[in-house]
């Protein structure tokens, strides 16, 4: 079975209509799927509800989505850093649905395991415990939060071998890995594609069952959001 | 009169111990990280993925793979490991987390929290706050004693939307510290900043507390 395919346009063929559910990977712009957006907006799928941790800044990463309207909801967690979700929320076009980032993260984890639903304290006694099943455990309360599963997962990650087994850099990792599992299908970028052997099996962070189509990303031009350095000591 | 921002930090960093793992939010808790006494092991956690947050790198060496929750450039260390976001938060959920230092807008006697949204301004969103309250063993708010308004922020009642309900342990303000021992005593003023008087403390506090 052939995973890789020549770009990010053809990885997509036959798997995007409008209305459909997307969980992409990322945070911040650490580790967006930034091919796989780009042959989104160009597909013109609308109507598109996206779990993502943020929603990118103007004109990067899914921001790019929000600027073509092709987002018509949101689920995330932070989106500080984006004008043009601020404009189209505050004028009603975009929903949102803000989800704690932990719970966030493990209702993709737990719908990609089968698991429909857990229960956890975040949030208890706040906005977000509002409408959901609230249940006592050994003397705490807890609520219900739903698993998501979606038609469709776009992630980045480093390297990955020919039958799809991937290792992400760093704090690069963060949302692919859990979003990886809780889409029908995965779709991953990576920056470099390496022979079947070439990774350790013990070293794969997301084994190879997951990723169902894959493209070569590279050459990347990385973006940084917030540069912070400090001075060498002089000798 | 009273503590500044560092100094604040500063007197958070004494609520450390050898050992701990702690997350530190974005603000004037970022800057505890200055205040870890010499020879004492902490271990910072980053909630996008990381444990054994580095210093700022070098120029030149600034990496966009490599950053913190606040979206800033970071460094590794040799002890610090990486994961995903749900792995992150469950050692959040937890209990592995020892200690959290945070902001707030509001702080009520009962120990509840609001620091994420004012109604009628763009939300941006509670990130991970509302995972860190409910799940890390010890929360220490560390905020200015009233708004900028001259309005107390330890009250009787949030006004604002909580973040979390009966969780905080401790507030570091710029005037004094108070902390109770556990989730169904009332808070207790233990400590003031050089020059302030309990007095002070007592004119800029609507909130019930012991003193």
């Amino acid at each position: 079975m052939q995973k890789i395919y020549p770009n990010a346009e053809a990885a997509l063929d036959g798997l995007l209509f409008d209305g459909m559910t997307i969980c992409a990977g990322g945070f911040g712009l650490c580790g967006i799927p930034e091919r796989l957006v780009d042959a989104i907006q160009a597909s013109g799928a609308k109507d598109l509800t996206v779990a993502s941790n943020n929603a990118g800044i103007d004109n990067e990463g899914l921001g790019k989505l929000l600027r073509t309207r092709q987002i018509r909801k949101m689920i995330s967690s932070y989106v500080g850093e984006n004008k043009e979700f601020e404009r189209q929320y505050l004028a009603g076009e975009l929903e949102v649905e803000f989800c704690p980032q932990g719970t966030l993260a493990e209702r993709c984890r737990a719908g990609g395991a089968g698991i429909p639903g857990f229960y956890t304290k975040t949030g208890v006694g706040t906005q977000v415990a509002e409408g959901k099943e609230h249940k006592e455990f050994d003397g705490e309360t807890y609520i219900l939060e739903r698993g998501i599963r979606a038609d469709l997962s776009i992630i980045k990650g480093w390297k990955a071998d020919e039958a799809g087994n991937l290792i992400f850099r760093k704090t690069a990792r963060n949302f692919n890995q859990p979003m990886a599992t809780a889409g029908k299908v995965c779709v991953a970028e990576v920056e470099e594609i390496v022979p079947v052997g070439s990774l350790d099996p013990d070293c794969v962070h997301l084994p190879s069952i997951y990723v169902k189509r894959l493209i070569l990303g590279a050459p990347y031009d990385k973006k940084i959001e917030f540069r912070l350095t400090r001075q060498r000591e002089s000798a | 009169m009273g503590w500044d921002r560092n100094q604040m930090a500063a007197r958070a960093a004494k609520e450390l111990q050898d050992g701990y793992y702690v997350n530190l939010g974005i603000g004037i808790p970022t800057l505890v990280a200055n205040n870890i006494p010499d020879g004492m092991e902490v271990t910072l956690q980053s909630e996008n993925g990381m444990l054994g947050i580095g210093p700022f790198p070098y120029e030149g060496e600034e990496d966009p793979d490599l950053i913190n929750a606040g979206k800033q450039t970071i460094s590794e260390l040799p002890s610090s490991s990486y994961f995903s976001s749900s792995d992150s938060f469950a050692m959040i959920r937890g209990g592995h987390i020892d200690l959290t230092v945070l902001g707030a807008m509001e702080v009520a006697q009962d120990g509840d929290i609001a620091n994420w949204m004012i109604p009628g301004k763009m939300i941006k969103g509670m990130g991970g706050a509302m995972d860190l309250v409910a799940g890390v063993k010890k929360i220490i708010v560390v905020m200015e004693h009233v708004s900028k308004n001259g309005d107390p922020k330890f009250i009787p009642e949030c006004t604002l939307p909580l973040t979390g309900k009966n969780v905080v342990d401790m507030i570091i303000t710029d005037l004094c510290v108070f902390q109770r021992p556990d989730h169904s005593s009332p808070f207790r003023l233990i400590e003031l900043a050089p020059d302030v008087t309990a007095d002070e403390v007592a004119a800029k506090t609507t909130a019930r507390y012991e003193s």
